[in-house]
């Protein structure tokens, strides 16, 4: 027996193989902008009520990244980001995560719909749908706008949130949804600005691989001149106060400032411009939400709004 | 079946039997909270 074929013997999944399907980083986001919808939709919430509906979106979101990571290993092997994944290192079998993946996802949908609210366990298994039917399914290997049409489902959990506890939806958590879905595009082109090169191996139509980077550039930038009023909107609409104000408006300027950069980047080899765009772009979306919590949880009252 | 490949799968197994708990225990605290008038 040659090295090679010892090296591809199958390797033994761990717990932490399986955890690693979820995409945890992803999934703290996740929780961490349905926890937002929860604070601050009107109305009370039973802690514990609360406690499920986030466990549900966060293993919602978790099965939707097992599902993705199984229907996409062929293109994971490819990728140098996504090769040592444990489905392309042959850690765990598609069908495994296939199986892992479509339990959790039902799951959480019916205990969410169970549990808490109907209204809930469908916003839920739609974001399900979203990333896991149109996103990965469909959009990903088709067309550049794939992320940006897919990033619906990532900008849903708020509105997860809000409904947890209202039952319904209205202007407030619809607004950020749409903060998060503008966010999306200039998060994940900054990536593929540095990784292009992975994406054309793979054959993933990223937009700098098809339209080139000169274009990605300029929508990052359309997208961040939207997206920055666009965070300040919810003071406006009585949602937000001072804090979240001062917060949206700093680190937007930042986001705006870098996004400028990456627009007028040079060297197309190392990207720096791009790399402190996407670390920023972490940074705000963090900051915006954790300024609407902390307002909650201050007793920062919201700016009365014009609507 | 190796020493390795045995603790994993029993790692897993651990893993399983602590979400299946954690599970049981949720589930009767919510309806614990929903059957309160």
């Amino acid at each position: 027996m040659t090295t090679a074929t010892l090296t591809a013997q199958p390797q033994i999944a761990t717990v932490g193989d399986y955890f690693a399907l979820l995409k945890p980083r992803v999934m703290s986001l996740v929780i961490f902008t349905g926890l937002a919808g929860i604070v601050v939709a009107p109305g009370t919430i039973n802690p514990l009520t609360a406690f499920t509906a986030l466990l549900c979106i966060a293993i919602a979101a978790g099965a939707s990244g097992a599902l993705n990571m199984a229907y996409d290993s062929d293109i994971d092997a490819l990728m140098s980001r996504t090769a040592n994944r444990p489905i392309p290192a042959g850690r765990i079998e598609r069908g495994e995560a296939l199986g892992f993946g479509w339990t959790l996802a039902v799951g959480a949908v019916t205990v969410m719909g169970l549990l808490v609210n109907i209204f809930a366990g469908v916003l839920l298994a739609f974001t399900i749908f979203v990333y896991v039917g149109v996103y990965t399914l469909w959009l990903k290997r088709r067309t550049p706008q794939n992320i940006v049409i897919g990033g619906l489902s990532g900008a849903l959990p708020p509105a997860i949130g809000w409904a947890a506890v209202t039952g319904s939806l209205s202007l407030a958590p619809v607004l950020l949804v749409a903060i998060i879905f503008l966010w999306t595009p200039p998060h994940f082109w900054a990536l593929s600005l540095w990784r292009s090169g992975d994406y054309a191996r793979a054959g993933v139509p990223m937009m700098p691989v098809v339209r080139g980077k000169a274009s990605t550039r300029r929508q990052i930038l359309a997208y961040t001149a939207v997206l920055i009023p666009a965070g300040l909107l919810p003071a406006a609409i009585g949602l937000a106060g001072p804090l979240y104000l001062a917060v949206s408006a700093l680190i937007g300027a930042w986001f705006a400032f870098d996004a400028v950069a990456v627009a007028l980047e040079n060297d197309e080899t190392k990207e720096p411009a791009a790399h402190r765009l996407f670390r920023v772009s972490l940074v705000y979306m963090f900051a915006l939400f954790a300024s609407l919590i902390a307002e909650r949880l201050l007793h920062i009252a919201p700016f009365a709004g014009w609507m | 079946m190796s020493d390795a490949e045995d603790k994993a799968r029993r790692r897993r197994s651990i893993a399983i039997a602590l979400a299946l708990g954690a599970l049981v225990v949720l589930f009767y605290l919510m309806t614990m909270v929903r059957v309160q008038p």
